[in-house]
């Protein structure tokens, strides 16, 4: 079954791209670097999808394999004057194969336990990157990084960054969407939902909860990577434990186990943040007494208590509201 | 010879804390993400006791306890009650939720500098033993510890209560057809841990200092503790804590402190690697 079934699906298609791309033509700047952010962050989400949603192993390090592939790819830029289009793709495979060691325990345990391992990893890879070398990562302070080139011009504003990040986006969700479709989305599937009858069916359990980190982590080594160069400076506060926790109720907001739920997930809650951030001086205004800590305190309340509330009453996130509406439009005015 | 019993002395601290993460484990099968936030709730609890009201330092601790155990009926009423039945996800990540949430609230209601107790709870005079010090607030925190350690644990294997908690632990519809109010016992569960969770976030607001990150960082040493000892294990709780605190006094002083930044984790991959049930935990993990 194809993606893009009918003709007024691949209008509706090709309008939405045109539309996305010709978005640098008026939009503000500030709106642009959201996008970006957005974008970059749908690709780990993607990620960490394909492991936590069909897979079903939770993975609490999802921001230290990002610093990997931020970190390879400012280092190979800057060291061996690679160009970003080929660290690109290398600081991708590197964290796959990171991710594949911290995967490993993944063959004696799951679940909670898998969890434990990964947290591990949250802790060990920012020291290790902080602690070792700091002479060559620049230890605990920011480590700069250039701009990418293209032909000799220098991508350095907003919109240049919007059209590499955006269709890399765009590349990263139409892969996410056909892997699932595959035989070893299938198997992802049934490994989540019972690993017991997956393994009577002959799917090879072990080789493919490793594919389903490699894969994960590859997606948060090209994130990783993109964010190095749209920041154009990388430290390890970027990606610690608590943004691991963002992607993590990303996925549970956007809906596990959808294509579109990553895509909804990390646009509802950057935006829910950008809100959080207008409405804090609001907020200041009116309690003056504690003006100074609500810019703080906003935006861990307002993640908190939304990742709470969708995990009590709407457990399988907003792609499944947007199914559920689908199906009513399609089928209206007759529900049955 | 110091490092050793600076290491001995904060293992007790991080066995309290592990007690707390166990005793919901037990009976919820819900493992407590958020220990380090409550930690920091309670002890700043104790410290706006103190600071606002004027409470002396030990009336202060006493009253933040029960103020202490309905945070931790709050938390099992609006967050965890609904997801009783839900996959493992699901609690997980509503855990995760909860503490980003308490710790801005917790920047909201106390901001989030670093501060510490009025007046201190435990004396700060240094006791020496030959050529070894050992500061009095460590011992305080120290003996406090041991000290709720043997209480609740007793009480889990003395009381009907504890009676009552460990049969919803082993089995919870059969807990309730022999007459256990599941829920309650739940409840009375996350109230206990929001005291435990009190105990050791005033004991190490008092030997460190109190802030919302640097306290509540310290929970996350005790996860690798909680997995040495077994998930359900009572005493395992005490081994792994004095083990990890241990080996990372020894690590601080032998080799680098640096290291002992991560000599917990590395000790919490080891386990998960060779013997992921922990020392005396129950075998019922599915090795798939």
């Amino acid at each position: 079954m194809a993606i893009v079934r009918t003709r007024p699906h691949w209008m509706i298609l090709v309008l939405g791209l045109v539309a996305l791309l010709a978005l640098p033509l008026f939009a503000s700047g500030r709106i642009l670097s959201i996008m970006n952010l957005i974008g970059i962050t749908v690709i780990l989400v993607h990620g960490l999808n394909i492991l936590t949603g069909y897979c079903g192993q939770i993975s609490l390090g999802h921001a230290a394999f990002m610093m990997v592939g931020a970190y390879i790819s400012a280092l190979l830029t800057v060291y061996l004057k690679i160009s970003f289009w080929l660290a690109l793709p290398i600081a991708g495979l590197g964290t796959g194969i990171i991710g594949l060691i911290f995967g490993a325990p993944s063959l004696r345990v799951k679940g909670f336990y898998l969890a434990m391992a990964t947290l591990a990893a949250q802790f060990i890879i920012p020291w290790v990157i902080v602690n070792v070398r700091p002479d060559i990562t620049g230890g605990s302070q920011s480590f700069r990084v250039p701009a990418p080139t293209l032909g000799g011009i220098v991508l350095n504003t907003q919109a240049d960054m919007f059209y590499i990040i955006i269709p890399i986006a765009c590349l990263m969700t139409f892969f996410a969407k056909n892997l699932a479709r595959t035989r070893m989305g299938r198997a992802f599937v049934a490994i989540r939902d019972n690993d017991l009858a997956a393994e009577v069916m002959g799917i090879n359990v072990f080789r493919y909860k490793l594919f389903a980190f490699f894969i994960s982590a590859v997606f948060a080594g090209i994130s990783g990577s993109l964010w190095a160069h749209w920041m154009r400076v990388v430290a390890y506060t970027h990606f610690e434990l608590q943004h691991s926790i963002w992607f993590l109720g990303m996925v549970i907001v956007g809906g596990m186990g959808y294509t579109t739920g990553p895509v909804m997930g990390a646009a509802f809650i950057r935006i829910l943040d950008e809100f959080s951030a207008i409405l804090s001086p609001i907020v200041a205004d009116m309690f003056p007494a504690i003006a100074g800590q609500v810019s703080a305190a906003l935006t861990p309340i307002v993640f908190g208590l939304v990742v709470l509330l969708f995990i009590v009453f709407e457990p399988r996130g907003l792609a499944h509201r947007w199914e559920i509406f689908k199906a009513t439009y399609r089928i209206w005015p007759f529900s049955y | 010879m110091q490092y050793f019993v600076t290491g001995i002395l904060v293992g007790g601290i991080y066995a309290l804390i592990a007690l707390g993460i166990v005793v919901i484990y037990k009976s919820t099968k819900v493992f407590n993400f958020a220990t380090g936030q409550m930690m920091v709730v309670g002890a700043f609890f104790c410290w706006s006791l103190m600071k606002w009201l004027g409470f002396p330092s030990w009336a202060g601790f006493v009253v933040a306890l029960p103020l202490s155990y309905l945070i931790g009926l709050f938390v099992e009423r609006l967050a965890m009650r609904p997801l009783i039945g839900q996959p493992l996800i699901g609690a997980m990540m509503a855990c995760l939720a909860l503490s980003v949430l308490l710790h801005g609230l917790v920047i909201l209601v106390w901001s989030a500098y670093v501060t510490s107790f009025p007046t201190p709870i435990f004396p700060r005079k240094a006791l020496t033993f030959g050529n070894i010090a050992i500061s009095g607030g460590l011992l305080g925190a120290f003996v406090i510890a041991i000290i709720a350690f043997c209480v609740f644990a007793l009480s889990f294997q003395r009381t009907a209560t504890g009676l009552a908690m460990r049969g919803t632990a082993e089995d919870h519809e059969l807990a309730q057809s022999t007459g256990v109010r599941v829920t309650s016992v739940f409840a009375l569960t996350w109230g206990i841990a929001g005291i435990l969770c009190c105990i050791s976030g005033v004991v190490l607001a008092d030997r460190l200092a109190l802030g919302v990150t640097e306290t509540s960082a310290i929970a996350f040493k005790v996860f690798p503790a909680v997995l040495l000892g077994g998930l359900d294990s009572i005493p395992g709780v005490l081994v792994g804590g004095l083990v990890v605190g241990l080996t990372e006094s020894l690590t601080a002083g032998f080799i680098d402190p640096i290291y002992a930044q991560i000599t917990p984790y590395i000790i919490l991959l080891i386990v998960l690697l060779i013997r992921p049930e922990g020392l005396w935990g129950l075998k019922r993990i599915e090795r798939i």
